[in-house]
Formats: structure tokens, C-alpha cells, sequence
């Protein structure tokens, strides 16, 4: 035996020693795995069912722009335009396609192929290109929201008919178009150019998208400097004491307050105290700035904790004021942990849902937001209000828009990541 | 071993010749810094007990004694570096050109900058070399424009022993120098901004014999234009460098004499006992 092994006890409580550590580690890698698993499944699943929100089901017509019917004023102006007859001249279009199809109760059946919006489409088609004007051209254009479905399968094509919102006869014209080429699944650009919308086919996230990012534009010029302003305040200024601890006490307590509270506190104060106006990304953006001030005055605190009391004191020493010991050397030093907090912290206030619900930002909103007082709803809000559609079509654009959701909260999550690891620390 | 080095202490006491003659009784130099009856307390705890130790004028002062015997604390007084430490109290007086330093019309930022410190630990800031030495002259608005600035940083690290290692590469970050430039470099910091008094913290508790010895001969060099108090651990370093040398215990300050005297014949049993190593 050589004395290196020890004596044979001493291996026995080596061994139990090393056991220990590696089973430590299987804790730690079956804990990551399972956090790992479940991300990748939500993602898996959202892009399953959501990435055929990006397609659409279009048909290909030959539209004749009549200008008798598209141009009531024969003066191409827009207002003209604007008041042009386009669903008369989608019939005929239709029936130009369809000649057999003579029974009117067959005509609407063959009209309902296409979306609502088709004939808003073609307007603002006909706006781009007034020169078609008395010419046909072959445009594509949307499918109702049944037709997609259909196409896309999510409805079995053996139900019996009566189960489903797609007739045989129906069927048997989709059939044709598709023959022809003219039924495709196409990249769905009304998704991300409209706002919300009844119609599946039409409705789109870009009026969400921007209400979002209004919304968290307040956020940020609120909660940013008036969170670094306090932190710095209670971190660097105040004289530690019972008044110190009970505020910081109190910041803490805020973190941990459920954020439809805020939202509760958004509407006594911002709508029925001061008479904003309701649905407001002005209004949702203060209210989920009280929401995120607290963990953002968390973050900076820390990041500003770690920079090291010796680089104050070599700044005091040299006759520094307690402002330029700050803003000279503390922040700029604390200046990488606090923009990835406040990444985080905005990440958050991004997928909030909660609080919005309180000011009214729930509201069915067509119009895309030019302004934060212009009513608005958000992304999150934005799934919820479609997940609770009753048409099916809605489903895929619930997924959909999570997916946009997820991809904007991993970008700005990657983003911190990378501002932390690029600002390494120097001393 | 330990009488070797009381001998060297007194070989080597820095400026013996330009002591003035009769320097003996060690009154005759001016006095820069006064303190008297100070009384330090961190909450209940009393750090400092009735400490009288004057500071002359271009002198090494050093400071010795064990762990936690108030010396550090008693620097801090100095320059008034303990406001922020909370719940700490200072009573008695201390003067700088007969000014109480703790006098309500004081500004410590300008008293900062008239006694200056370099720490125990070098504490450069992450910026330029040049913005390091820069920084003091900068807020104190001590220049008019960017020649001057050149110039002041240049003759700051000339007297700081740096400026030749450091010359062309004064845009390279303090944080890459080795712990001896970088002690250097608060160094030259501190003096970029004339302080009239330079404190210094036990500032080669951190660097290798060799940044030490450098650091020490810079010690000698500052004393010539520059009043300095040093806290040290090392006797050695007290007697190489230090004219006058003040022998803290348990928050008293036991006994204060010139170095020599201090190291060769000192009054008190417990500075001899320090001294010659049997406690400490």
C-alpha cells in the first residue's frame, strides 16, 4: 500500500467525498437539462403552430380596373379613387374566372372565396399604380380566413359538409384555382403591415408592434433616469440610518407587488385623477414604469455596489466633490450593470400584460398608433385578445405573434448579455 | 539580526546631513501639521486616545505600531478621509498652518487638496495613464490649456520616477502597469495637484522588495519639496525612510522622537519592545 492511497478508511471517505461532487454535478446538469428541454419545447411548439401565420392563402385574379366603376370623379384623384365601386369589380372578375357559375346563391358562395379586405386590397393597389387604370393586370390577393384554413389543412377535408365552413362546391373551385395556379400559399405581408383586425386574414401585429414600442419608449424615459437618479442617490448620498432602511426596505417590497396592482394604481391615478387618455401607450408606459422603477433601482444599486470603494477614495482623496466622485468614475464604471439591468427590466415591462388590462390598452384597436396619446394595445395584449377569438384562424396568428413576442424579448436579452461580456471590467 | 537593522536605521537616516544642526531636539523645524488631544471613536469604540503629534515641514514622518493600533485612523484625520466612514467621531485639534482642518468654515475638498493620500492598495483609475495624473489638475481647474495640462502631468511623473517608463504609452489604461508603476502612478496623481502634504498608507504593503525600494527612494526624493507622513508595518521601511517616527498603541500614541532616536534609545519599554521584535 502505498502511503499516497492512504489507509483503506481513508479511501473509503475519499471515495464518499468524490461520490458526493459528482453527484452534485449530475443535479446541476439534470436541472440545466430540464430548464433547457422546456425552453426548447416552447419554441418547437410556438413555431409549429405559428409559422403558418407568415402564409396566406391567396388567389390569383385577372382584374379588368373599369374606370367608369374605380374612378366615379375620371379624375384619378385619390378621393376619386377612393370611392370606386372595387367589390362590383371583383364580382366581375370572379365571374370572368368562374363563367359556369350563374345561380346567385353559388355567386356568394364564389365571392366568400376571397378575403373582406380583398376589396380594400385592390384600392390600395389601384392608389400605388393609378396608370392600370382601364387595363387588367393579375393581381394576388387574400383568401378568406376559411379558404386558408383549408389550404392549409387544419380543417380535415373529410368532415362531412355540413361541419365545415368550406361546400363542396367551394372545394371543387379551390380545386380548379389551385390547378391553374392560381391558389397559393403566398408570404402573408397584411401580418405584419396591419393592425388588428375581425377578419383573420387581415389582422396584423404591426399596430401591436408599435404600440409596444411607444409604450416601452415611455417606460424607458421615465424609469431610466429617475431609477440611476435614485439609486445613485440612496447608493452614493444618503446617510445610512433608519430613514436609509426603510426606504430600501419599501424598494424592495415594490419589486415584489404583483403588477396588475400597478396597473390598478395606473387607473386611479393617470386616467381617473389626472384624465389621460385611456388606452394610451403614454398612459401604459407610466404605469409600467412605476411597475419596473423598483428592480431597476435594484440593478443599479448593484452595479454601482461593485465598483470598488478604493476608486472613490483615490477620487476623494484628490479633492473630488461627492458629485464628481459619481459621475466622473462610479458611473461610468457602473454604467455596463445598469444598462443590462435596465435591458431586463424593459424585457419585462415588454411582455407585461397584467397592468395594460387595468388602462384600457385591452381595447380592439384597428388603427396602427401615430402618436402615445392615439388609443393602442401591445404585443402581449395583443395574443390575448386573439386567443380568445372564436375563429380558428386566430389560433395560428396567436402563435405567430408570440413568436414575434419571443423573438423581440431574446434579442434584447442577448443584447445585455452581450453589452455585459463586451464592457469587461478593468480592474 | 534586529540590531542589524537599528544600526542601518541610523546609517541610513535619509537626510541626516540636511537635517539643520542641533536638529537633536527635533523643534526646530517648522511644524506643518499640529494635532492635539485627538480622540477618535467608531460608534462606542474609541480608536484614537489623546494623540499630540506634530507633523514638520518636509519631513518624512512615519507612523509604526501593530495591527490596529489607531495609525491608519490617525492618518485619515489628516485629511479628513474618515467624514465617510459612518459613525465615525473626531474630537481634539488638528491644524494644518495653524487652520483647524475640522473647522466649520473647512472645505475638504479643497483640504484634499492641499494634503493629498496614496493608499495601501495602488488604486489608479481606469482611464489613460495621462488621465490619471490629468484627473486632479482637471477639477481643480489648475491649467489653462492642453500644453500646460502636457506639462504638468510630465513633471507630476518625473518627480514620481515614471515618466521614463511610462512616456510612450501614456494613452495605454493605469490598470496595465505592474503594482509598483501602479503605486507610482497614484503617486504622481496625488502630486499632480502640489499637495502640500503627502499621506501615505502603507504604500508598499502591496509590491514586491523591489517596487518597495524604488518607492522608498522616491520617498527621499518628495521629501525635498513635500511634507509626508507614511503608516507603515515595516520598521525597516520606518528607519530607512523617516526623520521623525511616532510608535502608536491601543490607540495611544506611546511615544514620538526622531527616527534615530526612536530605533537606538527609545524612552519607552513598549517602543522598545516593539522595536526590537518582541511584540508587535
Amino acid at each position: 500500500m502505498s502511503p499516497l492511497k492512504g489507509t483503506p478508511a481513508q479511501q473509503k471517505h475519499l471515495a464518499k467525498r468524490h461520490a458526493a461532487s459528482r453527484r452534485f454535478r449530475w443535479y446541476g446538469i439534470a436541472g440545466l437539462g430540464i430548464a433547457l428541454s422546456t425552453l426548447l419545447l416552447l419554441l418547437a411548439t410556438m413555431t409549429f403552430k405559428g409559422y403558418t401565420a407568415f402564409f396566406q392563402a391567396r388567389i390569383q385574379l385577372t382584374i379588368p380596373f373599369e374606370k367608369p366603376l374605380l374612378d366615379p370623379d375620371g379624375n384619378l384623384s385619390q378621393d376619386s379613387l377612393g370611392r370606386g365601386d372595387y367589390r362590383a369589380v371583383l364580382k366581375n372578375a370572379l365571374n370572368h374566372a368562374f363563367p359556369e357559375v350563374n345561380n346567385r346563391n353559388d355567386k356568394l358562395k364564389l365571392n366568400k372565396l376571397l378575403s373582406d379586405g380583398a376589396p380594400s386590397q385592390l384600392q390600395t393597389l389601384l392608389k400605388d399604380h393609378p396608370e392600370w387604370l382601364s387595363t387588367s393586370q393579375e393581381i394576388w390577393l387574400s383568401a378568406s380566413d376559411d379558404v386558408d384554413m383549408w389550404v392549409k389543412g387544419v380543417v380535415p377535408r373529410d368532415l362531412p359538409e355540413q361541419a365545415r365552413h368550406i361546400s363542396d362546391k367551394q372545394a371543387q373551385w379551390l380545386a380548379s384555382l389551385e390547378e391553374n395556379g392560381r391558389l397559393q400559399l403566398r408570404f402573408n405581408s397584411p401580418f405584419f403591415l396591419n393592425g388588428d383586425s375581425r377578419n383573420p386574414e387581415m389582422a396584423g401585429i404591426l399596430g401591436a408592434i408599435k404600440g409596444s414600442v411607444l409604450t416601452l419608449l415611455i417606460t424607458f424615459l421615465v424609469s431610466f433616469p429617475l431609477g440611476v437618479a435614485t439609486a445613485v442617490y440612496l447608493e452614493e448620498f444618503v446617510v445610512k440610518g433608519r430613514w436609509s432602511d426603510f426606504v430600501e426596505v419599501n424598494i424592495n417590497n415594490l419589486a415584489a407587488v404583483p403588477s396588475i396592482v400597478f396597473g390598478l394604481l395606473g387607473l386611479a391615478l393617470y386616467l381617473n385623477l389626472l384624465h389621460l387618455p385611456r388606452s394610451a401607450p403614454l398612459v401604459g408606459g407610466l404605469t409600467l414604469a412605476m411597475m419596473t422603477l423598483p428592480t431597476l433601482v435594484i440593478a443599479t444599486r448593484a452595479s454601482l455596489k461593485s465598483v470598488p470603494e478604493a476608486i472613490r477614495d483615490g477620487a476623494r482623496a484628490l479633492g473630488a466633490s461627492p458629485l464628481q466622485v459619481v459621475l466622473h468614475h462610479v458611473l461610468p464604471l457602473a454604467a455596463p450593470g445598469m444598462l443590462t439591468g435596465t435591458i431586463i427590466s424593459m424585457a419585462r415591462a415588454l411582455g407585461e400584460t397584467a397592468p395594460l388590462l387595468m388602462i384600457g390598452m385591452v381595447a380592439f384597436i384597428m388603427d396602427i398608433p401615430g402618436s402615445v396619446t392615439d388609443p393602442a394595445t401591445v404585443l402581449p395584449v395583443q395574443i390575448f385578445l386573439w386567443a380568445d377569438s372564436p375563429e380558428r384562424a386566430f389560433l395560428e396568428k396567436t402563435a405567430g405573434a408570440t413568436l414575434v413576442l419571443l423573438i423581440f424579448l431574446i434579442t434584447m436579452n442577448a443584447l445585455a448579455v452581450y453589452i455585459r461580456n463586451r464592457v469587461e471590467r478593468r480592474w | 539580526m534586529k540590531n542589524s537593522f537599528t544600526l542601518k536605521a541610523k546609517n541610513t537616516l535619509p537626510s541626516e546631513s540636511s537635517l539643520p544642526p542641533g536638529a537633536a531636539g527635533a523643534g526646530n523645524d517648522p511644524v506643518k501639521m499640529d494635532s492635539n488631544n485627538v480622540n477618535v471613536y467608531y460608534g462606542t469604540k474609541q480608536a484614537l486616545k489623546d494623540v499630540a503629534l506634530p507633523i514638520r515641514m518636509h519631513r518624512v514622518t512615519a507612523l509604526i505600531g501593530p495591527s490596529g493600533c489607531g495609525k491608519s485612523t490617525f492618518l485619515k484625520c489628516l485629511n479628513r478621509m474618515n467624514d465617510t466612514v459612518v459613525g465615525c467621531r473626531v474630537s481634539g485639534s488638528i491644524t494644518l498652518d495653524n487652520e483647524d482642518v475640522y473647522g466649520p468654515e473647512v472645505d475638504v475638498v479643497q483640504l484634499r487638496a492641499r494634503v493629498g493620500m496614496v493608499f495601501q492598495k495602488p488604486n489608479p483609475f481606469p482611464k489613460s495613464i495621462y488621465d490619471n495624473v490629468a484627473y486632479g489638475p482637471r477639477i481643480h481647474g489648475m491649467t489653462r490649456d492642453r500644453t500646460e495640462m502636457d506639462q504638468a502631468v510630465e513633471t507630476s511623473l518625473v518627480k514620481a520616477g515614471l515618466w521614463n517608463e511610462v512616456k510612450d504609452r501614456l494613452k495605454e489604461p493605469g490598470t496595465s502597469l505592474s503594482g509598483g508603476q501602479q503605486q507610482r502612478l497614484c503617486i504622481a496623481r496625488a502630486i499632480a495637484v502640489n499637495p502640500e502634504v503627502v499621506l501615505m498608507d502603507e504604500p508598499c504593503s502591496a509590491l514586491d522588495p523591489i517596487a518597495t525600494a524604488r518607492i522608498e527612494e522616491l520617498i527621499d526624493d518628495l521629501a525635498r519639496n513635500y511634507t509626508i507622513v507614511i503608516v507603515t508595518h515595516s520598521m525597516q521601511q520606518a528607519a530607512r525612510v523617516s526623520h521623525f517616527t511616532g510608535f502608536f498603541h491601543l490607540g495611544e500614541l506611546v511615544e514620538f522622537n526622531q527616527t534615530g532616536i526612536i530605533f537606538t534609545n527609545p524612552k519607552q519599554e513598549r517602543t522598545k519592545g516593539y522595536v526590537t521584535g518582541r511584540f508587535g
